[in-house]
């Protein structure tokens, strides 16, 4: 249904704007209906910028995104609102998606003005209220309310509930867990399980290792703007090929664990892993063998619907 | 014209900070809040005050003494007296000061009103779409924006002006509303720059609202008091630049206003030299009130939105 195909993202740093640094790298990978994909990598890994690109929220530097045959960035004015009536979003940060002088249930207004002009007003409460029951919010408690007078979790919650309101195919969640507490969590991942049940298709965005492993049929593992192992899920944790992965999973269960912690350690093992590139036993490095990287995929196969990256992408050139 | 590379307003900081959470948090608690920290702020209370007098003067000093300000059917030169005709004395032409005064403040609040106005309006109409927009039409309305901060305004002004025999109060203050509003849209394209990559922003483009909406219903509100602020800052500025433009001869050439009377005085009447104090000391007052009120209501409105500042 939602498909990315080879997509970067390259923002323009330094001070006249003349270096270009790439947020997300060469990334492809599909979300069918009634499955959720979880996209986990640590911080500035990239996962928000692919989420703002298949929003139609950023531009797409190279590569496309296709959802239902619709090329994302092709789209303009009415085709825009109505991928939006399919595919919406709730973002990482609750307190910023919301307008400080307005009330928060004005996000529901937008949606009722721009999607349901003509709805009756009972039909219309009706609509919220179920929508705002489905992510367990008691309409008589956020409703008519600021944003500053509601929490994170209520503020994210109601997020959800606005994206519920449209006929959703797609829904791309940030980071929507993190802000929520152990009761409120079990209540939204099994909204999200229920909506896949409906046919949705999730990408859901997240730095948690086990709750990508608990929810998601694929995952898809993130390093530096580039995916290093995608697949199933029980395939990528239960058979990580990638060194980073490996290492990232082995670091599961201690939860303690820091993401800095994962990357050195990656680079004092680095040794073992050294030479035994899948990737590039596959193929030869380009600068040894003259093609681009434009000609070849940015994986390859481990197995079936198990596919791993070069290991050393962002270290420099793989010695093979 | 060099009155306004002072003009900038002295705000603490784009939104995103502090002084924006104050904003917010002042447009959020509304009019009542708003009214409360007003009747507090004896700043804002002194200028309003001034402002409020001289308004009168304005509106309702022509309709009392309905004496025409050109007329030289009074006795030259007279000292301000209780007699009718004489509140402010005579020029030396045997017109009324005060006619004059009433009339030409007039012109003033007029001049500032619609060229602080207009200048308002287009600072806020290429601020919003060049921070919005960002990209092309941010260098396109930034290079446009540069070019109307260069162009010697004056020298335009004296070509215009030989051309045009009639000039009146309409033209000078269109004329400034077209010149002065540069700054104004710069700082409203850094606000909204700073504004725009709120995440609220993107929801209500995934909402399908339309950019322009987006600018008026969730940018504008939010800078709501920086809005109000520049205005008044444009208000002041037009009016300076209108009395040195009547003072060196550039103003209405029909009408009456603070600045073509103390350009009178001058020129024609030697006041300065002859002590005819009555005839350019009111017009001189008259602009220093204005502008200085509505300097000071500028840094008591500060006081108002930024609880920070205000002293509880
Ligand atoms: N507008 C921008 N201009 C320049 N660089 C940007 C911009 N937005 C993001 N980046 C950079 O792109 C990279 C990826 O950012 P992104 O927000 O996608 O990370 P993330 O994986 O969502 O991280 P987090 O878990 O902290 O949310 C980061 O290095 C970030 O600094
Ligand atoms: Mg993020």
């Amino acid at each position: 249904m939602l498909s990315l195909n080879r997509v970067s993202k390259f923002y323009k740093v330094g001070t006249f704007g003349g270096k270009e640094m790439a947020a997300v790298r060469d990334v492809s990978f599909d979300v069918k209906e009634g499955e959720v994909v979880s996209l986990i990598g640590e911080s500035g890994s990239g996962k928000t910028t692919i989420g703002k690109m298949v929003l139609k929220l950023i531009e797409i530097s190279r590569g496309s995104i296709v959802c239902d045959g619709t090329d994302v960035a092709a789209i303009h004015g009415a085709e825009v609102k109505a991928y939006y009536r399919h595919v919406q979003g709730v973002f990482q940060d609750p307190f910023s998606s919301y307008n400080p002088i307005f009330k928060a249930d004005r996000v529901f207004g937008m949606i009722r003005s721009e999607f349901f002009p003509g709805v009756p007003n009972s039909e219309w409460d009706a609509k919220v209220d179920a929508a705002l029951r489905s992510v367990s919010l008691d309409p008589g408690q956020v409703l008519n309310k600021y944003p500053h007078q509601l929490s994170g979790g209520q503020l994210q919650r109601l997020l959800v509930a606005r994206a519920l309101l449209l006929e959703l195919k797609i829904l791309v969640a940030d980071e929507i867990i993190s802000m929520l507490d152990a009761s409120t969590r079990i209540d939204v991942l099994n909204l999200l399980a229920e909506l896949k049940g409906r046919g949705m298709g999730i990408l859901f965005i997240t730095h948690d290792l086990s709750l990508g492993n608990y929810i998601s049929e694929k995952t898809v593992i993130l390093r530096r703007g580039a995916v290093v192992e995608m697949g199933a899920t029980d395939k990528v944790f239960g058979n990580p090929t990638h060194p980073y992965t490996k290492v990232l999973i082995s670091s599961v269960p201690q939860l303690h664990k820091k993401w800095a912690e994962v990357e050195a350690e990656i680079q004092a093992r680095g040794g073992d892993d050294a030479g035994t590139c899948l990737y590039h036993r596959f193929y030869r490095p380009t600068e040894l063998s003259g093609d681009s990287t434009e000609d070849r995929p940015a994986m390859i196969k481990v197995e079936d619907d198990h596919y791993v990256g070069c290991f050393e992408l962002g270290q420099g050139i793989c010695k093979v | 014209m060099t009155g306004l590379a002072n003009t900038e307003p002295k705000l603490e900081s784009p939104v995103g900070a502090p002084a924006a959470v104050a904003t917010v948090a002042a447009s959020r608690k509304g009019r009542g809040e708003f009214l409360y920290f007003a009747l507090r702020s004896k700043k804002f209370l002194f200028a309003m005050g001034i402002l409020l007098v001289l308004i009168a003067i304005a509106v309702l000093g022509p309709m009392i003494d309905g004496t025409d300000p050109v007329a030289t059917d009074l006795l030259p030169m007279q000292p301000p007296s209780t007699d009718p005709g004489y509140w402010l004395g005579t020029t030396s032409f045997g017109e009324d000061v005060f006619a004059q005064f009433a009339n030409g403040l007039r012109a003033t609040f007029f001049v500032g009103l619609l060229g602080g106005g207009l200048a308002a309006l287009i600072g806020m109409a290429v601020g919003f779409t060049a921070g919005y927009r960002g990209g092309w039409t941010d260098e396109i309305l930034n290079m446009l924006t540069n070019v109307v901060l260069v162009i010697p305004s004056l020298a335009v002004l004296i070509v215009i002006s030989s051309y045009l025999k009639a000039r009146g109060v309409l033209f000078e203050a269109v004329f400034i509303g077209a010149t002065s509003w540069p700054w104004a849209a710069r700082a409203i394209r850094a606000q909204t720059f700073s504004l725009r990559s709120r995440d609220f922003i993107d929801l209500a483009k995934l909402s399908g609202r339309k950019g322009w909406r987006i600018i008026v219903e969730e940018i504008a509100p939010n800078m709501s008091s920086y809005l109000f602020m520049t205005f008044i800052l444009l208000f002041g500025g037009a009016i300076l630049i209108a009395a040195s433009l009547d003072f060196i001869g550039l103003g209405p050439t029909g009408g009456m206003s603070l600045g073509l009377m103390m350009f009178n005085a001058v020129t024609y009447g030697a006041a300065l030299l002859l002590g005819y104090w009555w005839w350019f000391i009111p017009p001189g007052l008259g602009i220093m009130a204005t502008v200085g009120a509505l300097y000071v209501m500028n840094v008591g409105l500060d006081e108002i939105f930024n609880p920070k500042l205000r002293d509880i």
